[in-house]
């Protein structure tokens, strides 16, 4: 089964924001109802495996794609009541107070699968902007993906585990690089000061071996 | 985009320009109207990514600070009032072109013009020399022009557009002062790489932000300290045999040999053979070096000769020389990393391990490339190598008074790591590298200036010795900013920051009408703004202006606006053609020349005009000669005819664009104009990328091929070799000069000591000149700024989405700083300067080094302006360091001041600031201070909008 996210690359994100101002730049006139364009920005949701903002949804509004593993919600039955906000312990969802309903990351579902973008541009605007692509985006239930890829390869984590939500988002954390200077590494027989010495040097005035031995 | 078939759709493709990194964007427009701007994943500068200014330009076209019509200050309104009534263009032009004509028939230089980073300078530059004022410059001088002279100065290119780390293939890459640079995506987009390949990533900076985000290791040091580091790392480098004697003794002026005869008057000049040379712009190949086997001084690149670098050595005359590298290691000498850990505040332990890191690297990691090469003395290498150490510096080392030796000292030790155009270090892009330095001179003669003719020679320009300096005969300024005198020589951008100053005093001459565009000098881009605010409405004894008449072009509603007596409303990036051109500067890539276009995606917003279009209109009546044909007919019909049209001289094939030259667009760099050169631009993402053969990628100070193809090209006049200089015989003559050994000209006596402590051929730490003059115990902290990444300093405040991420700033400091003055975080504070004081909020923040305060750049705001609420929190919570910072400094004669800059190229020293901070009283208004009446809105802008700005759609409307 398809299971869609994103993995975060902490290695190499700046905190430039690009991924947040191309989020409200699409989604604020979406096709698949604006985001509420509100102070603070909207979160990225984590698209949980078990997520807690569906069973809490008493009319059914908030429910998980079993086609690719998104979180959504049904604006036409959402009441508004905030259930699922409470729910979820990550903070992504905020009510929208104009159309008093709950708004939400879509992964762009409205990108992803739109045949008129050329493919490369089917993903989501956060991961397409992203300058230092510490975005990656894909299935991570198929282990070929490059997003699986990086979990396994880079020490992927979750986000609170502990809530057992499985969220489908992951993290990958710094690497540190560190050189390492070895004392051998500053005597070399090719220091260019060598070649700087002039001619030999000049004798000693003390009492060597040579003045005293005669066999 | 789900598609909507009821909608007219389009992509367009032009350059972004939400800061000074032009990156391709395509655009979506959608029944007329901007809906989605993404980067354009075919553009050689952003691959299709967009940082989060680019993604905000939707809010910047519909932004509710946008000026739509002409505007003049209402007759008998003050001045600074923002009351103005609206004018017709025609109106406009007719006041504006009068007073000018009338200008120039008299005494042209009583016009200024000064811009801001407008990307337009081949046109800008034009019109100031065809008027014939030397009073123009763009924003270098308060920007970084300390970067853009001192690498230029010593390896014939710098950082940015002219050139950069190699981060593909470098293992270590140290950056210095930069928090988010203006090459912000490619530099995002080369840092991830860097990193993924595993290179080690060092941040020297007093505060961990932007890129240092991501840094291995952070060196927090102590602003203004940098050159100090720098020669230690220079001084271990040297003690530890860890240079590149090979690169130094081929490529550098490092074995060439100097005169050390104190008595001499050729005392710190360079040796000279005997041959013939021909006088150019380029230094003559008749330098001296010592041969090693035969014991004897002899030309410099003789065949198979191995020079000293070291040493000192007697002539047959018995004149005393020395290699330039031998007065590098005394000079070095002193500077131990102990005696840098008391200045900069990074343990001398540290200074070393870095040091070691980079030789180490560097020597230890070679790289070779299978491109065979010829050098310029006609030497074949089978490979061209590299040591992958790499550096990038900006406004950290450049802001401060001592910022040009400082990179001097950055630019020797790249040198020395031998790092210069090689893969995995620094290298340049076309036009780069340029003769140290390049061949553009100002003018030097008063007489340059003539009523009703052009100015002999081009404003700015690159003075090689005391008879390029635009002096009289005095020796004092010519130039309105004192740019290229004996106070600022090497001004190369001009002094911007001291215009107005210097208008408003009349020292060294009052003007009579000031043209700014794009440039807040009315807040953000002045030091001292409260009272260049003054100086503005400043009169004389008989009521008028002291600056009488003051015209600015800006898009947006900025605070310099309320000062104008004309206002020009220009137009959004979205709506013009410019050109990002060769003659400027480009975007060219290390592969080689690129330039690129914008072109309009959407027309103008009401009676907005691009200004280039106004510039072109302006000489076209004001009969300038570059701008009519030999008839007197008007020559271009707008800025885009020009852009395509002009060429640098008549049938030079050189011209504003590289690409698609020549009558069907099948030359490059140089051909006759293409009468659908525009239309070959949008055809090709509105960008030309040429990409030289390998092997002229690589070593072009020096290779051979790279220099003829460069010719050929009309890039450089000259294909003679760049060598580095190490050693800077270009200061000495100066320095020679002030000390009266010089033939020729020398500085006024008040000047001569100034001139000869800053013109070392060597780089030298000295404090910034405000740390030396004030009282340090009483003003214990350094304050700086940094600039965001999600806002390019002022542009965007009226910008809704950007100001969801800044709408106020705190001043962070560490919390021993909160802890030693009794406050906590989150409390209000001033923070004082012995210029002035501020009212803020602080933050505690455990990434600055104690010594330092900071905050982000020009987030604060006048109220009222930009569009903005008066209540808004940029007026209310925001604040603005530049109160603090005065843009003079006394100058120990009487009463007169230098400009706060440095003393070699006028760089105007925004981090040399020092302050103390106290807590605020808690029955003080909980409001940033100072404050300035309301700013209200001017005729033609929309009314205020509300809170809710959900639908992008239809705003546009």
């Amino acid at each position: 089964m398809t299971q869609l996210a994103l993995v975060i690359d902490l290695n190499t994100c700046v905190g430039c924001h690009a991924c947040v101002t191309s989020c409200k730049e699409w989604n604020t006139s979406g096709e698949a109802g604006p985001m509420v364009d509100r102070n603070p920005y909207a979160k990225s949701c984590l698209h949980c495996e078990d997520p807690p903002c569906v069973p809490v949804c008493p009319t059914g509004a908030s429910y998980k794609r079993p086609e690719d593993g998104i979180v959504l919600v049904d604006y036409d039955k959402c009441i508004g009541c905030e259930y699922c906000s409470w729910a979820c312990p990550y903070g992504a969802r905020e009510i929208d107070e104009q159309q008093k309903v709950m708004k939400k990351c879509t992964l762009c579902v409205d990108r992803i699968y739109d045949e008129t973008l050329p493919e490369a541009e089917r993903k989501p605007v956060c991961v397409l902007s992203c300058p230092t692509s510490a975005r990656i985006y894909g299935d991570i239930h198929d282990p070929e993906s490059e997003a699986s890829r990086a979990i396994n390869e880079s020490a992927g984590y979750q986000l609170m585990p502990e809530w057992s939500t499985n969220p489908a988002n992951h993290y990958l954390p710094r690497r540190k690089v560190k050189i390492t200077v070895h004392e051998e590494d500053l005597q070399r027989a090719d220091n260019p000061l060598r070649k700087e010495d002039r001619g030999p040097r000049a004798p000693t005035s003390r009492t060597t071996l040579d003045d005293s031995t005669s066999w | 985009m789900a598609a909507n078939p009821a909608r007219q759709r389009e992509v367009k493709s032009t350059t972004c320009y939400m800061c000074a990194c032009r990156c391709g964007i395509n655009v979506t427009v959608e029944d007329g109207e901007v809906r989605f701007i993404q980067g354009n994943p075919e553009h050689p500068i952003n691959k299709g990514v967009l940082c989060a200014k680019g993604a905000s330009g939707i809010m910047k076209q519909y932004s509710p600070a946008r000026l739509t019509k002409p505007l003049r200050r209402k007759p008998g309104a003050e001045r600074g009032r923002s009351e103005f009534e609206e004018i017709s263009w025609e109106e406009a032009l007719t006041t504006i072109s009068e007073r000018l004509h009338h200008i120039r028939e008299t005494d042209p230089k009583k016009f200024a013009l000064y811009t801001g980073r407008d990307q337009m300078q081949a046109l800008t530059g034009l019109f100031a020399k065809q008027f014939g004022t030397p009073n123009y410059a763009a924003h270098g001088g308060f920007c970084s022009v300390n970067m853009a002279a001192g690498l230029i100065y010593t390896i014939g290119g710098s950082f940015w557009e002219f050139g950069g780390p190699d981060l593909d293939r470098s293992r270590l890459f140290i950056m210095l002062g930069t928090a988010e640079d203006h090459h912000s995506n490619p530099m995002k987009i080369a840092l991830a790489k860097f990193k993924r390949n595993g290179g080690k990533f060092i941040a020297v900076n007093p505060v961990r932000s932007g890129y240092a985000a991501i840094a291995d290791e952070w060196v927090p040091i102590k602003p203004g300290t940098d050159g100090a580091l720098l020669l230690a790392i220079i001084h271990e480098i040297i003690a530890q045999g860890l240079y590149d004697r090979e690169f130094l003794m081929r490529y550098t002026n490092s074995p060439d040999l100097v005169n050390v005869d104190l008595e001499s008057d050729e005392f710190g000049l360079f040796l000279r053979s005997e041959i013939e040379v021909e006088e150019t712009c380029i230094e003559p190949a008749n330098k001296m070096w010592w041969d090693r086997e035969r014991e004897q001084a002899v030309h410099a690149h003789a065949e198979d000769t191995d020079p000293r670098l070291l040493g000192e050595f007697e002539l047959e005359d018995g004149a005393r020389v020395k290699p330039a590298f031998q007065l590098l290691k005394e000079r070095v000498a002193d500077y131990t990393p102990e005696w840098a850990a008391g200045i900069t505040g990074i343990d001398a332990e540290t200074i070393r391990r870095l040091a070691h890191e980079m030789g180490i690297t560097a020597r230890d990691e070679k790289i070779e490339l299978p491109f065979p090469w010829t050098d310029a003395w006609g030497k074949e290498h089978e490979s061209i190598t590299g040591n992958p150490v790499s550096f990038h510096a900006m406004r950290g080392l450049a802001a401060h008074s001592n910022g040009f030796q400082t990179i001097r000292a950055l630019g020797i030790l790249m040198t020395i790591l031998g790092t210069i155009d090689r893969p995995g270090g620094f290298r340049h892009k076309a036009p780069f590298p340029r003769p140290i330095p390049p061949c553009a001179k100002p003018p030097n003669d008063p007489e340059a200036i003539q009523p009703g003719a052009p100015l002999e020679g081009m404003p700015l320009g690159f003075p090689a010795a005391p008879e390029d300096l635009f002096v009289d005969e005095q020796g004092e300024p010519v130039r309105l900013d004192k740019g290229f005198s004996w106070e600022y020589p090497l001004s190369v951008h001009g002094l911007m920051h001291n215009a107005i100053t210097n208008a408003w005093r009349g020292d060294p001459y009052p003007i009579d009408t000031l043209l700014l565009f794009m440039a807040n000098m009315a807040w953000n881009s002045s030091m001292n703004t409260e009272r260049v605010r003054e100086m503005l409405v400043d009169k004389n004894d008989d009521g008028e202006y002291k600056i009488p008449f003051l015209v600015v072009c800006d898009a947006y509603h900025s605070e310099t606006i309320a000062f104008a007596d004309i206002v020009l409303p220009d137009t959004s990036y979205l709506e013009r053609y410019d050109a990002m051109s060769m003659l400027d500067r480009p975007i060219s890539e290390f592969e080689g020349p690129v330039d690129s276009v914008r072109v309009p995606v959407v027309p103008p917003k009401g009676e907005c005009r691009p200004f280039q279009d106004v510039l072109v209109e302006l000489a076209t009546r004001l009969k300038l000669p570059r701008f009519l044909n030999l008839d007197g007919s008007r020559k271009f019909r707008d800025y885009k005819d020009l852009v395509i049209n002009y060429e640098t001289e008549p049938g030079s094939g050189i011209g504003f664009l590289a690409g698609w030259r020549g009558k069907g667009g099948e030359k490059f760099m140089r051909g006759e104009p293409n009468p659908n050169q525009w239309e070959m631009y949008a055809k090709n993402n509105c960008v030309y990328q040429h990409e030289l053969p390998k092997s002229y990628q690589y070593m072009r100070n020096w290779n051979r091929g790279y220099l003829h193809w460069a010719q050929d090209h009309g890039l450089i006049r000259y294909t003679d070799p760049v060598n580095l200089h190490l050693y800077s015989e270009v200061l000495q003559r100066f320095r020679l000069a002030a000390e009266g050994k010089r033939p020729g000209r020398q500085p006024p006596d008040y000047l001569r000591e100034r001139v000869r402590t800053h013109f070392d051929p060597l780089p030298f730490y000295a404090e910034p000149l405000e740390t030396q003059a004030i009282d340090k115990n009483k003003y214990p902290l350094n304050a700086i700024t940094q600039r965001p990444m999600a806002m390019y300093h002022s542009w965007d405040s009226q910008n809704a989405w950007l100001r969801q991420i800044h709408a106020h700033n705190y001043l962070f400091l560490s919390p021993q700083v909160g802890a030693q003055n009794g406050f906590d975080d989150g409390d209000w504070i001033w923070v004082e300067s012995e210029h002035g004081r501020v009212r803020c909020m602080c933050r505690f923040s455990e990434a600055v080094e104690p010594g330092t305060v900071w905050t982000w750049n020009a987030i604060g705001k006048a109220a009222g302006a930009w569009g903005l609420d008066k209540q808004a929190n940029e007026s209310q919570k925001g604040f603005l360091l530049n109160h603090l910072i005065s843009e003079e400094i006394p100058s120990g004669q009487g009463d007169y001041r230098f400009s706060n800059s440095d003393p070699v190229t006028g760089q105007a020293a925004w981090y040399d600031v020092r302050v103390r901070v106290y807590k605020a009283d808690d029955d003080e208004p909980k409001q940033t201070s100072p404050q300035f009446p309301t700013q209200p809105r001017v005729p033609g802008m929309e009314p205020a909008r509300g809170r809710w700005q959900s639908f992008v759609r239809g705003l546009g409307k």
